[in-house]
């Protein structure tokens, strides 16, 4: 896979990697990333992984940009050889998929031509991958949901979306960490934190990581902590 | 010794140097808008330069001091009081038990800094105080200061060192228009000769929406040729041009990755003296390389550390 190494500003260089998100794309992002990591802390000071290009940002007053293309060069050969074989973790995220969790979900499920239930077992049959991380702290970007139950972003936004909700937008689905602005379609809410500052790990995913969603009944969601609020609207 | 705030004014943030390595989870670095400033504010009171202090946007704020310290307020030229007799900026003060300490409304540049002798103490969140408030991270509760917040701080023992300020001649002057340095990059090859040249000739005024998050700019229509990309990792000082044309300068507070294209960005150094424009300000772009960037940066950190303060007399 071919590598375009560009500026992205003073301190940062920005790597783009082939055409387009998959998982073969985002697995060699990790690769790299990883190999880059040991650098974190000294000549590194932060990197920024996403669907086809990783950021890495520098400290200008230990390195160059120069030093640092040669470093992403070499993890990107060192990556290659070893042949990408990170394996990702499968962590399975609780969700009640029940009409008083899911305002957009009927809705979703008419314009689809399908039944609630239909869209439930197939955004609960697939393994997706954490492509980004970001938005706000703990945002997982997770990809990519079966094409029929792709559904573009509300025309205006909710000014409220409660913590734990189970969003599709266009083929990317995500759970939201906590109550924030939205424009993504609702069809769930999931009672496991996505984001806890005292917790460790603060996240339960990252980048790389496979997820799964398990559909789960009233009783199951209150037990795990999960609430219901009217922070839908 | 701690101090009391007595009234929070527009908008005071506990700040350090900012948060590193975490954008793997989403946050953001934060950190003060105006790192000159804030570090000379440190320096004055022989902090570490990135000591924990408070950012003050605009003013208003209003401590009680409850023990015996000192210190320093620099940035945006605003009225100083203590006890309700005018003091002066770019110099140590000392605070006594019960005094009170209050800004008025800054009238040249927007962001003050206020630091404390050895720095305000309290618990990091993830390695830092520095609060970014839509993350609810740092500071006191992920939140800006309240009228009856409390911080704990550095109090002042033994013998006293001599008063320090800074000579006149290297403190800034805010003015409300700058030009901005800027390294080319990103999707910049998406934007056309004619675009960039409109881009780098033209005045942009910063609009009502301009926070630590980011500066929205108004000015003529800068098209790009494409729409939107894949989400990626936005830097510090990216100039983001959305479909209206209108670019948006990101800072420090702002989202980690996002999905429009970006000309490139702004240098760190000159982000500063955008931190200090209000709406209205006037914004004009130049273009240097990164290897610019890189050598100004390096004499930037020379000139900090070669310039001394001054000792007043006791």
């Amino acid at each position: 896979m071919t590598i375009d190494i560009q500026i992205a500003g003073e301190n940062a260089l920005i790597v783009y990697f082939g055409e387009g998100l998959s998982d073969h794309v985002s697995q060699h992002i990790q690769s790299v990333a990883g190999g880059l990591s040991v650098w974190v802390g000294s000549l590194l000071i932060d990197m920024v992984p996403s669907y086809a290009s990783l950021m890495v940002i520098f400290n200008p007053a230990l390195t160059d940009h120069l030093r640092v293309r040669q470093l992403i060069r070499e993890a990107a050969q060192d990556a290659r050889v070893q042949g990408m074989q990170t394996p990702s973790r499968l962590i399975t995220l609780p969700v009640y998929y029940g009409a008083q969790a899911a305002p957009d979900l009927a809705r979703l499920a008419e314009n689809a031509g399908l039944s609630c239930q239909q869209v439930i077992d197939l955004h609960s049959a697939m393994e997706y991958r954490v492509y980004a991380i970001g938005f706000a702290p703990g945002f997982a970007y997770l990809g990519e949901v079966d094409a029929r139950i792709a559904a573009p972003r509300l025309a205006t936004p909710r000014k409220k979306v409660p913590k734990g909700a189970v969003a599709i937008a266009d083929r990317q689905t995500a759970v939201y960490p906590a109550s924030s602005p939205g424009g993504w379609n609702l069809i769930g809410l999931c009672p496991q934190p996505m984001f806890d500052p005292n917790a460790e790990p603060t996240m339960p995913v990252q980048v790389g990581d496979k997820v799964r969603f398990a559909a789960i009944d009233i009783g199951r969601f209150l037990s795990l902590g999960g609430q219901l609020t009217n922070g839908a609207g | 010794m701690h101090i009391e705030i007595l009234a929070p004014g527009i908008l005071s943030l506990i700040q350090d140097a900012g948060r590193f390595g975490q954008h793997g989870i989403g946050l953001t670095s934060g950190g003060p808008m105006d790192p000159t400033a804030f570090k000379w504010a440190n320096r004055l009171l022989h902090n570490d330069p990135h000591a924990t202090a408070l950012e003050v946007t605009v003013g208003g704020i209003k401590i009680k001091s409850h023990g015996r310290t000192r210190v320093a307020i620099t940035g945006a030229r605003v009225g100083v009081s203590i006890n309700g007799r005018a003091q002066p900026q770019w110099q140590s003060l000392d605070l006594n038990p019960g005094d009170t300490l209050a800004l008025a409304y800054a009238t040249e540049g927007c962001r003050i800094y206020l630091a404390v002798a050895g720095g305000f103490k309290l618990a990091k969140q993830f390695g830092s105080n520095s609060t970014v408030v839509r993350e609810g991270v740092g500071g006191l509760n992920g939140q800006a200061l309240r009228a009856g917040d409390t911080l704990a701080c550095g109090g002042l023992s033994g013998p006293y060192p001599a008063h320090q300020c800074l000579p006149a001649p290297l403190r800034p002057h805010y003015c409300d228009q700058v030009t901005l340095r800027v390294i080319r990059g990103y999707q910049q090859a998406h934007f056309s000769r004619r675009e960039q040249a409109l881009f780098f000739q033209s005045e942009f005024k910063v609009g009502a929406s301009c926070d630590r998050m980011g500066y929205r700019l108004s000015g003529p229509r800068v098209r790009c040729d494409m729409d939107g990309i894949l989400s990626e990792g936005i830097c510090l000082g990216a100039i983001q041009v959305p479909k209206d044309g209108q670019p948006i300068i990101l800072l420090n507070d702002r989202q980690t990755i996002g999905g429009y294209p970006k000309l490139g960005s702004v240098l760190s150094l000159d982000l500063a003296k955008l931190a200090q424009l209000g709406p209205g300000g006037r914004v004009k772009f130049a273009a240097i390389t990164i290897d610019d960037a890189h050598n100004l940066l390096a004499l930037a950190q020379h000139k900090f550390a070669n310039s001394q303060t001054e000792s007043l007399e006791a």
